[in-house]
């Protein structure tokens, strides 16, 4: 056991903090008003991801053929630190990265490869997921959109739900039932579906934040070339749930650093606000919740740390995964609550310019953290997977 | 960076597992309990033999010279089989104070026969109020003499030597006791967890052998209580990962309505978060030990959190293990409530949750202030 870095570990942090600190944008807020900057927000973050694709740095882990650095996996970890270190801004293509990009290295045809990879990288081409229907949400191997074969194009109809970011996207990876009168995982496909193909209509969906940033996106006889599908037909389950793995293994890297950071200025904040006539800092119940949110945040930090090692001792990311998914969002929901506690009525506003603390970024978070528990397989489905695949109890349903 | 156990760490486990898993069956677990001391000579004895006694110290005072993450490998295992008797008090507590604050000449006289398993030792340090804070250490030490009484002393009946925390002329002081030696005496404080016995122990005009005064006896007996609570949260670990096991085999072969009661969602999710609370007890365990062993600037933070984590959640784990258990679990024949008091009496030891959530507090959000004293 040893948690120094190594001298290459060392070498490649420096790298990357010190590009960091010659471009991570000034000025850049991570929470901007909604609505009719959300556009705006986003052109700005395609430049950011542009800027670190030119550094050499977009989908690092990828093998450089792709156009990636084949970082090791603990780089691939630093880097993500070291992005959360500098505050610096999310990438536009964050699906793209994290999802897509990964599956198609895996399963992708060459010709699959050269065609999409590279956009995704310069966030020429911005990605969306489409899994979950309105009838097939945890269980999604429900689905009912489907794809018909017609010569050497599929039909596709249907409708997908809660789609973050298909009002950006381009593509969208598509999960689809190609064969007709078929059940459960069987029979279905992965296909790449252009979004701007006729017959794909994207409505807005507002979430209880106010943004929208999610979508409902419908399907009315798209053609797309059969040579768009991703892995074999019918395969579309493995390949999905290959999509899913990424998810979970990725969404919480970094993460720990995020959440120290707002733990430092919640720790800021309690020598500035009062609570009984005395800095809220020398209030015993805050020091208490206070402590007990690091204590929180520390534990994710060293079981991430343990898992990452594993996995890089050899070891393969497994339904462990979901032990992260469920620390990270529900300690989010537990931090965010304390950190209402800390501002009293401060906390709720949301706007200035009277007495708003840090643009009412806390407000909004409170609000935000609740969609965490259900986005990227719900807390219950976590504790389902922990239940079967790791504790071997029978599965419930 | 690499966070998990070397080859050679994760041997000692192994070892160590497969030994008290042999030494220490349930039936002797028992019979230990209902013993006056929990401790059996025998057992000890075996223990010195493999070297257990003597890990963490180094070799010229006959110890096997390993580390912390060594140690809290093997007191993973110990608290896993629920070890009795008196190793914690001993080697990590005990042992460490003499280590960190004593001059050669009294670590060759005090560590020597723990190492070799001659001597067991245990640490004096709460009194009437109760407090793990060495800032309120009373017990005046006058003369080389000691006047006072000590409570909630782990498993003193059977130590050959207390190291007392006594104020010597407004100063903290670290003073070794004979267990024989005049106007000691003892009274036993029957609680919860009957494998780990605690005493009252009263001196009365008391020889003892100043081993470190001031800011030495400060800083031993702040690592002391440091590496015995990073040992402790090790075993409360262990402790975990059987109550889970015991749970899970319980959830496949009970059967209700029909079914394995695992099936249940309900049942299934208390497993997955007693599944979730051990794996963070665990991580936050093992890092606190290479913090210790490596003196990382945030060591005794990383020891407050291992413990404010692992206080509540073995205690956590122990509601929900007697639950999926049912009545069953409510019985004194199953050994689940053996884990569930060491349990309580582990969160208790060393600070409580509160107790090291406050110590982390002050260190990253400055010190509170205090109203008495
Ligand atoms: C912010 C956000 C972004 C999202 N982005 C995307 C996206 O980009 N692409 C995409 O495809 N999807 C996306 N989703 C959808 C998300 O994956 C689903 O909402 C989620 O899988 C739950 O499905 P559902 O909403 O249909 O709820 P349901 O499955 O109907 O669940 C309702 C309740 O029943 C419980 N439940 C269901 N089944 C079980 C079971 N077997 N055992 C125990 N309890 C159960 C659930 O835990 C939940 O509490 C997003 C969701 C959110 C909130």
């Amino acid at each position: 056991m040893d948690l120094n870095l190594t001298p290459q570990e060392t070498e490649f942090r420096n790298e990357i903090r010190d590009w960091l600190s010659a471009n991570v944008p000034a000025g850049w807020k991570a929470r901007q008003d909604a609505e009719e900057s959300m556009r705006k927000r986003f052109e700005f973050l395609r430049e950011w991801q542009r800027k670190v694709f030119a550094g050499g740095w977009a989908g690092i882990s990828w093998p450089a053929e792709y156009g990636g650095r084949g970082a090791t996996l603990m780089e691939q970890v630093i880097f993500n630190e070291e992005m959360a270190r500098a505050a610096a801004p999310p990438m536009a293509n964050t699906l793209g990265l994290a999802l897509v990009g990964p599956t198609t290295i895996t399963y992708g045809t060459p010709a699959q490869k050269a065609r999409f990879l590279k956009p995704i990288l310069n966030a020429d081409e911005i990605w969306c997921q489409g899994f979950s229907e309105p009838n097939a949400g945890s269980d999604l191997a429900a689905l009912r959109t489907e794809a018909r074969r017609d010569g050497d194009h599929f039909v596709v109809n249907g409708q997908k739900v809660w789609t973050s970011y298909g009002w950006a996207a381009d593509w969208c990876a598509l999960v689809v039932r190609s064969e007709p009168g078929s059940e459960k995982h069987k029979g279905l496909s992965y296909i790449l579906v252009d979004m701007h193909a006729p017959g794909v209509d994207v409505r807005p969906l507002r979430q209880m934040t106010g943004e929208t940033e999610f979508n409902e996106v419908f399907f009315q006889d798209v053609r797309v070339p059969v040579e768009n599908v991703l892995g074999k037909v019918g395969d579309g389950w493995n390949v999905a749930i290959s999509t899913l793995m990424h998810e979970r293994a990725t969404l919480g890297a970094g993460l720990h650093i995020i959440y120290k950071r707002w733990f430092d200025r919640l720790v800021e904040l309690s020598h500035e606000l009062t609570r009984n006539g005395r800095p809220a800092a020398e209030d015993p119940v805050i020091r208490q919740r206070l402590a007990q949110a690091y204590t929180e945040i520390e534990v994710m930090r060293l079981n991430q740390m343990r898992i990452i090692s594993r996995i890089a001792n050899g070891g393969t990311p497994g339904p462990e995964g979901s032990i992260q998914k469920l620390l990270w969002s529900e300690l989010n929901q537990r931090f965010q609550q304390i950190a209402m506690e800390l501002m009293g009525a401060y906390g709720q506003l949301t706007k200035g310019p009277v007495g708003v603390i840090d643009e009412g970024q806390w407000a909004y978070q409170f609000l935000r953290t609740r969609g965490n528990t259900i986005e990227a397989g719900t807390s219950e489905v976590q504790r389902n997977i922990i239940g079967h695949f790791v504790l071997g109890l029978p599965k419930s349903y | 960076m690499n966070f998990g156990l070397t080859e050679e760490q994760q041997l000692l486990k192994n070892s160590a597992r497969e030994f008290f898993t042999a030494e220490c069956p349930p039936p002797e677990i028992r019979r230990l309990m209902e013993t006056e001391t929990a401790h059996d000579e025998a057992l000890w004895k075996k223990m010195a033999d493999q070297g257990w006694t003597g890990l963490p110290f180094p070799e010229e005072y006959g110890g096997m010279g390993l580390g912390l993450v060594d140690l809290a490998a093997a007191c993973e295992e110990m608290g896993q089989a629920l070890v009795p008797g008196a190793f914690l008090a001993t080697v990590p507590l005990a042992g460490t104070a003499i280590f960190a604050g004593a001059q050669d000449g009294a670590k060759k006289k005090y560590l020597a026969p723990i190492c070799s398993g001659q001597a067991r030792a245990t640490l004096a340090l709460l009194e009437k109020e109760a407090s793990w804070n060495s800032r309120d250490v009373a017990l005046p030490l006058t003369k080389g003499t000691l006047n006072g009484q000590k409570l909630f002393v782990m498993d003193a009946g059977v130590a050959s030597f207390f190291v007392c925390a006594a104020r010597q002329g407004g100063e903290l002081a670290l003073a070794v006791v004979d267990r024989r030696a005049a106007g000691v005496s003892l009274e036993a404080q029957p609680a919860l967890d009957a494998t780990r016995k605690l005493y009252a122990v009263t001196f009365h005009n008391t020889p003892a052998e100043v081993i470190a005064t001031g800011g030495a006896a400060l800083t031993a007996l702040d690592r002391a209580l440091d590496f015995a609570t990073v040992a402790l949260t090790a075993e409360m670990t262990g402790g975990m990962q059987r109550m889970l096991d015991l749970t899970v085999a319980y959830a496949k072969t009970r059967k209700q309505f029909g079914k394995p009661i695992g099936q249940f969602q309900a049942v299934q999710h208390m497993c997955a978060d007693m599944l979730i609370l051990l794996e963070g007890a665990r991580s936050s365990t093992y890092y606190a030990a290479w913090a210790l062993q490596e003196n990382a600037p945030d060591a005794r933070t990383a020891v407050s959190v291992a413990k404010a984590y692992a206080s509540e959640a073995y205690r956590e784990a122990g509601n929900r293990a007697i639950q999926v258990h049912g009545g069953m679990g409510f019985t004194w024949e199953n050994d689940v409530h053996l884990y569930y008091r060491r349990a309580k009496a582990s969160e208790i030891a060393f600070g409580d949750a509160a107790y090291h959530r406050e110590r982390m507090a002050a260190a990253l959000m400055g010190a509170a202030s205090r109203a008495a004293k």
